[in-house]
């Protein structure tokens, strides 16, 4: 750290470069979880655009699709048409709350397990290992001088990340068309520019910050860290280096030459060669820590070789430290994860859920929306009838060919008739033929007798002809002159 | 307020040589990229004043050797623009208008195309979607046509106007005026006006309304035909339906017998475009009123069963 009387001389340079993380391979239960959350994660990823749905003849049959050309967002049994974009906002209200929930109780769990630049990070590391070796291996490497081993080990080392890269970036566009044409078209040279390009820079992407900068963009780019502090309190649990019971350091041997002048910690450093961030846990909560509790994992393997308490880092309430700190024992760890904070969170997150899965069983896919033509409000007719004209929409959300009813409700001895029939055969209902998956625009003719209110309001109905019970209405005004002639 | 100017220790950079409570500031040279972009900037200039219109003279600027101007552009935009429609224009030229409605992708365009033409040529008479004005322009969304309703009886109208004196297809036709060249007396009139709101059902029979009878016999039944059902042909208005352009009440019906009005419309025959004058007859005709070609002749004009 530069005094201020470093600044009154002149600095070479107010830059400071990186230095290299290399994290020390560990096991453990955390590792473990992360080794599975890793699995699951990037089988959600890689797998999911593969798993087939048969919708009928006339949607596609793929699981999980946006499907950006006609607009439609398929999710399993789902199907969002873009009027419904408020599902979609409802998930991200979810997420968002669901973040608060899971901050709130366990920090930034988060950061640490699912965030995919963690994940992808982890792997990254997990080739280096592979091939470099483990850490004194890849120090050795990097600081040593350029050999044909550095040389062979490094190319294959990119062409590996390379490699996962792609896929990263390949996997993402099979979302949005159906995979296996893609993954055809795409070799072929057939997709679309926008397909390649998407594959490019995602790979470019991935190579880049998964690659090389790793932790520089949780502890320098990333927004989160930022705002999830906000969300944290002293009873959120955090990895936490227990300095009350592990200060001051000193080895086995010193302890044992001095019993009691010394706490647990050993100062082994194993703490700090796993982190996959490169910080040192033992100078307090800081924000280049994703609680990823890999140090976790090494100092309980420390604790135990030696014959100590295990938990000298642990996952640990800022109230825990506290009372821990006084003598007193902490919390059960149910006590911090089921508190007021957590159970309101959790309440609303399931409440919205309950919600949209309630409206999404309710919601009809037949859809109506009417549009009173203005100019004129109204027509007169030569019998002394009063037409108002009116723009239905029908949108046919079903992936089958329809027939729907249109009725008029409420405005006595009306008729209509649409523009392809004629007002001779007008009555008291229209059938329109509604093709699969598309919006059917019909103009409607309502015919009144005159001399009624002014402005009357009335219901248009459209009902499914084909036994399914679904159907929409509107209410809409029909519109005539109170003074008549 | 020039000062002496000084080397600053720190950074071993002259000062300009101000200095404000204290805070001096540093002479330090533009960066070499900012500067290097900005001689760029100037050679693009000049490289633009070469290309482009760029000095203003008195009345004109200079052209620029691509000879590009704003006017050219929208000019070439307008040719491809029309190039684009050519397809649906030619097909459109190409079928008989009784033909289109058989066509629903063309005379969807069709439409779409004269609605466009109408809200530059037609609204100002029929106004926006073709409401009319009472007492002056009649409206086209109603199931009461003067000169008939079907396709082509809308294309010819627009074709060739109404009432253009020196135009041999118009439609035309005058009505006397009954009134102010003395043909009735105004207490004839008055009874010509019972009956006509009698057959219209605005009135009950009366002595009035049966001396009206013989009058409208004599006089306006040539035209609006003996039961007051209108005669297409010469553009009479049917006067037993509740439809009244100019107005159905006993003073409106008087003005109208006293001094007939005669509407005119012009011709765009001259002015527009077949295709246009297409466009805007299958746009007319899809605004609710638009008849089927009536399978009788149209002498009696009572083609209203046949209005889709
Ligand atoms: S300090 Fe521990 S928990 Fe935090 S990032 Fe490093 S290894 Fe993970
Ligand atoms: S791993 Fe544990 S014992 Fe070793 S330095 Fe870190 S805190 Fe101390």
């Amino acid at each position: 750290m530069a005094s201020p009387e470093d600044l009154t001389g002149a600095p070479a340079s107010l830059y400071a470069a990186r230095k290299g993380v290399y994290p020390k391979k560990v096991d453990g239960f955390f590792r473990r979880l992360k080794w599975a959350i890793m699995a699951v994660t990037l089988a959600i990823y890689y797998g999911t655009p593969w798993i087939r749905w048969d919708r009928g003849p006339y949607a596609p049959d793929q699981a999980v699709l946006v499907d950006l050309a006609h607009r439609r967002f398929y999710m399993f049994q789902i199907e969002i048409w873009p009027h419904e974009f408020y599902y979609v906002a409802g998930l991200l209200i979810m997420a968002g709350i669901g973040l608060f929930l899971v901050t709130s109780a366990v920090g930034r769990a988060w950061c640490g397990y699912a965030c995919p630049q963690t994940v992808w990070t982890d792997l990254f590391q997990h080739v280096d290992r592979l091939i470099d070796g483990d850490r004194n291996a890849q120090l050795r490497l990097a600081n040593g001088p350029w050999s044909f081993e550095k040389l062979w080990k490094r190319g294959l080392k990119y062409l590996v990340y390379l490699t996962v890269a792609f896929w990263t970036g390949g996997a993402w566009i099979m979302y949005f068309a159906d995979a296996p044409t893609l993954t055809h078209d795409f070799w072929t040279g057939q997709a679309a520019p926008i397909a390649y390009g998407t594959v490019a820079v995602l790979a470019a992407t991935t190579f880049v910050l998964g690659g090389f900068m790793r932790e520089q963009v949780c502890i320098y780019m990333c927004p989160w860290p930022r705002i999830q502090t906000a969300m944290m309190d002293e009873k959120s649990l955090l990895v936490t280096y227990k300095d009350w019971r592990g200060e001051p350091r000193g080895s086995v041997k010193k302890a044992a030459a001095h019993p009691g002048a010394f706490g647990d910690c050993v100062d082994c450093n194993q703490c700090v060669a796993v982190c996959p961030t490169g910080i040192d846990i033992r100078e307090g909560p800081q924000i280049g820590c994703i609680t990823c509790a890999l140090c976790i994992d090494a100092c309980d393997g420390v604790m135990s070789q030696i014959g100590r308490p295990r938990g000298l880092i642990d996952y640990c309430t800022l109230d825990d430290a506290a009372s821990e700190k006084a003598g007193g024992a902490a919390q059960p760890v149910r006590n911090t994860l089921m508190r007021p904070r957590t159970l309101i969170y959790l309440g609303v997150w399931s409440a919205i859920g309950a919600a949209m899965l309630f409206s999404l069983g309710q919601r009809t896919r037949l859809d109506l929306a009417v549009q009173h033509e203005r100019s004129p409000l109204y027509v007169q007719l030569s019998d002394g009838q009063i037409r108002n004209t009116y723009t239905l929409k029908l949108r046919n959300m079903e992936a089958r060919p329809r027939r729907v009813a249109v009725t008029v409700d409420g405005l006595p001895g009306a008729v209509l008739w649409s523009e392809t029939g004629s007002r001779g055969a007008a009555g008291e209902r229209i059938d329109v033929p509604l093709a699969p998956d598309s919006v059917t625009r019909v103009k409607l003719f309502v015919a009144a007798p005159g001399g009624g209110p002014a402005r009357q309001d009335f219901t248009i109905a459209a009902r499914a002809l084909d036994g399914d019970p679904g159907g929409d209405a509107e209410t809409i005004q029909f519109d005539q002159s109170e003074a008549g002639q | 307020m020039v000062e002496q100017k000084r080397i600053d220790e720190a950074t071993g950079t002259s000062t300009v040589g101000h200095e404000w409570d204290g805070i001096e500031e540093l002479n330090t040279p533009l960066p070499r990229w900012w500067l290097w972009t900005f001689y760029l900037t100037i050679v693009w200039a000049l490289g633009y004043v070469i290309l482009y219109p760029a000095w203003p003279m008195i009345d004109d600027a200079t052209k620029g050797v691509l000879g590009w101007s704003s006017r050219g552009q929208l000019e070439q935009e307008l040719a491809a623009d029309a190039k684009r429609r050519a397809p649906t224009a030619d097909a459109i030229a190409a079928t008989d208008i009784v033909d289109l409605p058989a066509k629903p992708a063309l005379m969807q365009a069709a439409v779409q195309g004269g609605g466009a033409a109408f809200r530059v040529h037609c609204v100002q008479c029929h106004g926006a979607g073709g409401a009319g004005l009472k007492k002056l322009y009649p409206s086209l969304t109603d199931d009461d046509w003067l000169w008939g309703g079907d396709l082509g009886s809308i294309h010819y109208t627009i074709t060739n106007g109404i009432r253009n004196p020196d135009h041999p297809g118009t439609r035309t036709s005058q009505m006397p005026a009954f009134g102010r060249d003395g043909i009735l007396d105004p207490a004839q009139i008055s009874d010509v006006v019972s009956f006509v709101r009698t057959i219209s059902r605005q009135e009950k029979a009366s002595a009035s309304s049966a001396r009206g009878a013989t009058l409208f016999a004599d006089n306006c039944a040539v035209c609006h035909g003996a039961g007051g059902e209108g005669g297409r042909q010469v553009g009479a208005p049917k006067l037993t339906d509740a439809i009244w352009l100019y107005g159905g009440g006993r003073e409106s019906l008087t003005a109208t017998i006293n001094q007939p009005r005669n509407g005119v419309m012009p011709r765009w025959g001259e002015r527009l475009d077949p295709v246009t004058i297409k466009m805007l007859a299958t746009y007319v005709y899809s605004l609710g009123g638009g008849e089927k070609v009536p399978a009788a002749p149209a002498a009696k004009g009572q083609g209203a069963d046949g209005q889709p």
